[in-house]
């Protein structure tokens, strides 16, 4: 608790730049990798952050040790290097991008090791903070070097703000912006320069090997909430700032704990939370979603059974005891109970008290029922005429569509079919009374339905 | 705003010179030469793999060509591409990107803003005039993947009314779109010429050409004919097209990509 308060109370300078840094880092990144997975390459930026390992390397070698400008300098050149590469081997020979970006990152990041492996065994570099680079460790940062990766943060921030116009079009639809003359490759190079510098800002809090996550994980949750790239690049940026901040929380309390996977294990924490609780989108809402349409079937089924009892003894008068619907719909007796409260609710059914008690359409249930049946009874014309489906395979098809298919749907259906009179299994259609049917059939459901209505 | 060359009465607004495109695995086109006059509208039609979608592709240099060129009022077509609205296959984007249907609209504002330079109210007027005219107003603030197909279709084209071009290329705008749209599609279509454009759609159903265009361009990996629906859909040139095989033609096709004869040019 202490150490929380002392933490954000940020009285300790070290402690500012830290938070500093890693918020840039986060907001940056997340931002940038909206752009990344909606033009699906997420992966490379993946290959991107392992490939920057030997350029790491190399600028250690070259400086005698850690000087931020150099490092940026080798992990951008080989960011860069391994971009090309990719792009090299998918144009040049059949294999396809996975593998090319497979390839690349693996080799790269090979390469780095053994560098890696043998500075530290030769020695005569300075090695110290090198193993940081791995995972990260945003407590390593100084003044210099939060100024230089957060001032790297921010410069990719501001461009980001300035292209957005473009880099939204170029996402959406590349060959329009090709057709007005944009300039695409000029702009795809762009964003692939943004994403290298992205990972670049990212080595000495994240390092190399989960930096891709900072830039895939906040944009993926993001887009849970929302619709809007605006939006998703804000929610993405917030998400990245929030896993900036725990990191460096958690690895400023256990010096001994890179900051790199916290931020990551922070940031999919989130993401669970999106892909949980989001609205619309999150898995709890699918779910009751799913539950609403099941009930919303269950109700019209069992409307549809009680129209069934009325075409089968001509009676819109007689009650319907609940028992008999239970064993018509095959229904649980807690289930029944909410689909007919349901109904009775919505006024398409009415309760009668008397022996036996039961239930009745009202003019609206009625209504309603004879449309469902009339669209059950459409869809299965419809298979069997155009799609010379045979008429007893068309009932379970219809069985599903008739919750789904729309009055528009049903318009375009009669306009295709010119309103038949019978369905495949020559039951009647049944139709409004108050539309024009001059080859429909069914006056004597007609005449029964008008004194529904009155 | 209307970039007429009013001043080269002479150019017409659409020329296409030998084109020529070669790519691996895809049909190629061979040495396309046409011309458009200003209202007019034309559709393009052919069987599958006829290279339809290539021919206009190309003409607006999406894909690389290995011969030929386009001119626009008579002047090379990226000195011209404003006036140029191109409206790409609807499934060529991805409908699930998080983007309104007026943020699509506006996108065809961009070629009259400057880089960097954000639409303004003036782009926002002529976008939902653009959806009004398509019947989409009351979308406006929709994402685009609660669309449906022949809705998507018309944001496209508002998107391309939006633009408010000279010359409108359109790859299948009536694919895939249900009667209404089409209805509301061909209307617009007509519109547009009548107010002098030079429309070209790729099309691919022949029975509702000589009903709804004036002028057909018949396609099969060169071009058989082009003119005045009336003139060019005879019994000979559909059979042309639609019948048979090139057999000399697509044997040569076939060479020339096992040998890697024409090579893909870089882009």
């Amino acid at each position: 608790m202490d150490l929380l308060f002392e933490f954000f109370s940020l009285q300790d300078p070290n402690i500012r730049y830290v938070l500093a840094g890693t918020i840039l880092l986060g907001v940056s990144a997340g931002a940038l990798g909206c752009f990344a997975i909606l033009r699906r390459r997420a992966l490379v930026g993946d290959a991107v952050a392992h490939a920057i390992l030997p350029g790491v390397c190399l600028a250690f070698i070259i400086a005698g040790g850690k000087d931020p400008l150099m490092l940026i300098l080798g992990a951008f050149v080989f960011g860069l290097l391994s971009m090309v590469t990719m792009d090299f081997i998918t144009r040049n020979s059949r294999i396809a991008p996975d593998a090319s970006i497979g390839m690349v990152l693996s080799v790269f990041f090979g390469l780095g090791v053994v560098l890696l492996t043998f500075i530290q065994t030769t020695g005569y570099v300075d090695q110290s903070g090198l193993d940081d680079f791995l995972f990260g460790q945003a407590a390593a940062m100084i003044g210099h070097d939060v100024l230089v990766f957060g001032g790297l943060s921010l410069l990719i921030l501001i461009i980001i703000i300035i292209v957005f116009k473009e880099l939204k079009l170029i996402s959406f639809d590349p060959s329009y912006a090709r057709s007005i003359g944009y300039p695409v490759k000029r702009m795809e190079f762009l964003l692939a320069l943004l994403m290298v510098l992205t990972i670049t800002a990212g080595i000495q809090a994240v390092g190399v090997v989960l930096m891709a996550s900072m830039l895939i994980i906040p944009a993926a949750a993001a887009r849970y909430w929302t619709d809007s790239l605006r939006v998703m690049l804000l929610i993405a940026a917030g998400v990245g700032a929030m896993s900036g901040v725990t990191g460096s929380f958690i690895s400023y309390t256990a010096p001994a704990m890179p900051t790199g996977p916290w931020m990551v294990v922070s940031a999919a924490l989130i993401f669970a939370l999106s892909f949980l609780l989001a609205p619309g989108k999150g898995e709890i809402a699918r779910h009751f979603q799913k539950v609403r349409l099941s009930h919303k079937v269950a109700c019209e089924n069992v409307l549809k059974t009680l129209y069934a009892m009325e075409e089968e003894d001509g009676r819109t008068d007689r009650v319907r005891p609940g028992n008999e619907l239970r064993k018509r719909r095959h229904l649980a007796r807690r289930k029944l109970k909410k689909v007919l409260s349901t109904l009775l609710r919505k006024k398409l059914i009415t309760w009668f008290g008397g022996t036996p008690d039961g239930y009745l359409l009202t003019p609206a249930g009625r209504k309603e029922a004879k449309r469902l049946v009339r669209v059950h009874r459409l869809w299965e014309q419809y298979l069997s005429q155009h799609l010379q489906i045979a008429e007893d395979h068309v009932h379970d098809d219809a069985e599903s569509m008739e919750h789904l298919i729309t009055s528009e749907i049903e318009a375009e259906l009669r306009k295709s079919l010119g309103s038949p009179p019978l369905d495949p299994h020559k039951s009647t259609i049944p139709y409004d009374s108050d539309e024009e049917n001059t080859d429909n059939g069914t006056t004597g459901l007609k005449s029964r339905r008008k004194g529904g209505t009155s | 705003m209307d970039m007429k060359t009013s001043g080269h009465p002479a150019n017409p607004p659409l020329e296409v010179h030998d084109l020529t495109v070669a790519y691996d695995q895809k049909p190629v086109l061979w040495d396309i030469d046409f011309e458009l006059p200003e209202r007019s509208l034309t559709a393009i039609v052919g069987p599958n793999g006829a290279g339809k979608s290539t021919l206009i592709k190309a003409a607006m240099g999406l894909i690389p060509a290995s011969s030929g060129y386009t001119l626009i009022f008579g002047k090379p077509l990226d000195k011209q591409r404003h006036c140029v609205a191109y409206v790409p296959q609807r499934e060529s984007v991805d409908w699930n990107f998080p983007i309104s249907v007026m943020d699509v609209v506006l996108m065809g504002r961009y070629p009259h803003l400057r880089l960097f330079q954000r639409p303004g109210r003036q782009d926002k007027e002529i976008a939902m005039n653009a959806l009004v005219e398509m019947g989409m107003d009351a979308y406006h603030k929709r994402q685009i993947s609660q669309l449906s197909g022949g809705q998507q279709q018309r944001v496209f084209l508002a998107r391309a009314l939006a633009q408010d071009a000279s010359i409108y290329l359109m790859d299948e705008p009536l694919a895939g779109v249900d009667a209404a749209t089409e209805d509301v599609i061909f209307l617009k279509l007509k519109e547009l010429r009548d107010r002098d454009k030079t429309v070209v759609v790729v099309h691919h159903d022949l029975q509702s050409v000589p009903e709804n265009f004036d002028r057909a361009m018949l396609l099969n990996l060169r071009m058989v004919a082009c003119g005045p629906v009336s003139d060019v859909f005879s019994e000979k040139n559909l059979q042309k097209t639609y019948g048979g095989r090139l057999n000399i033609l697509s044997q040569m096709i076939e060479e020339s990509r096992q040998q890697r004869f024409v090579r893909e040019q870089d882009s």
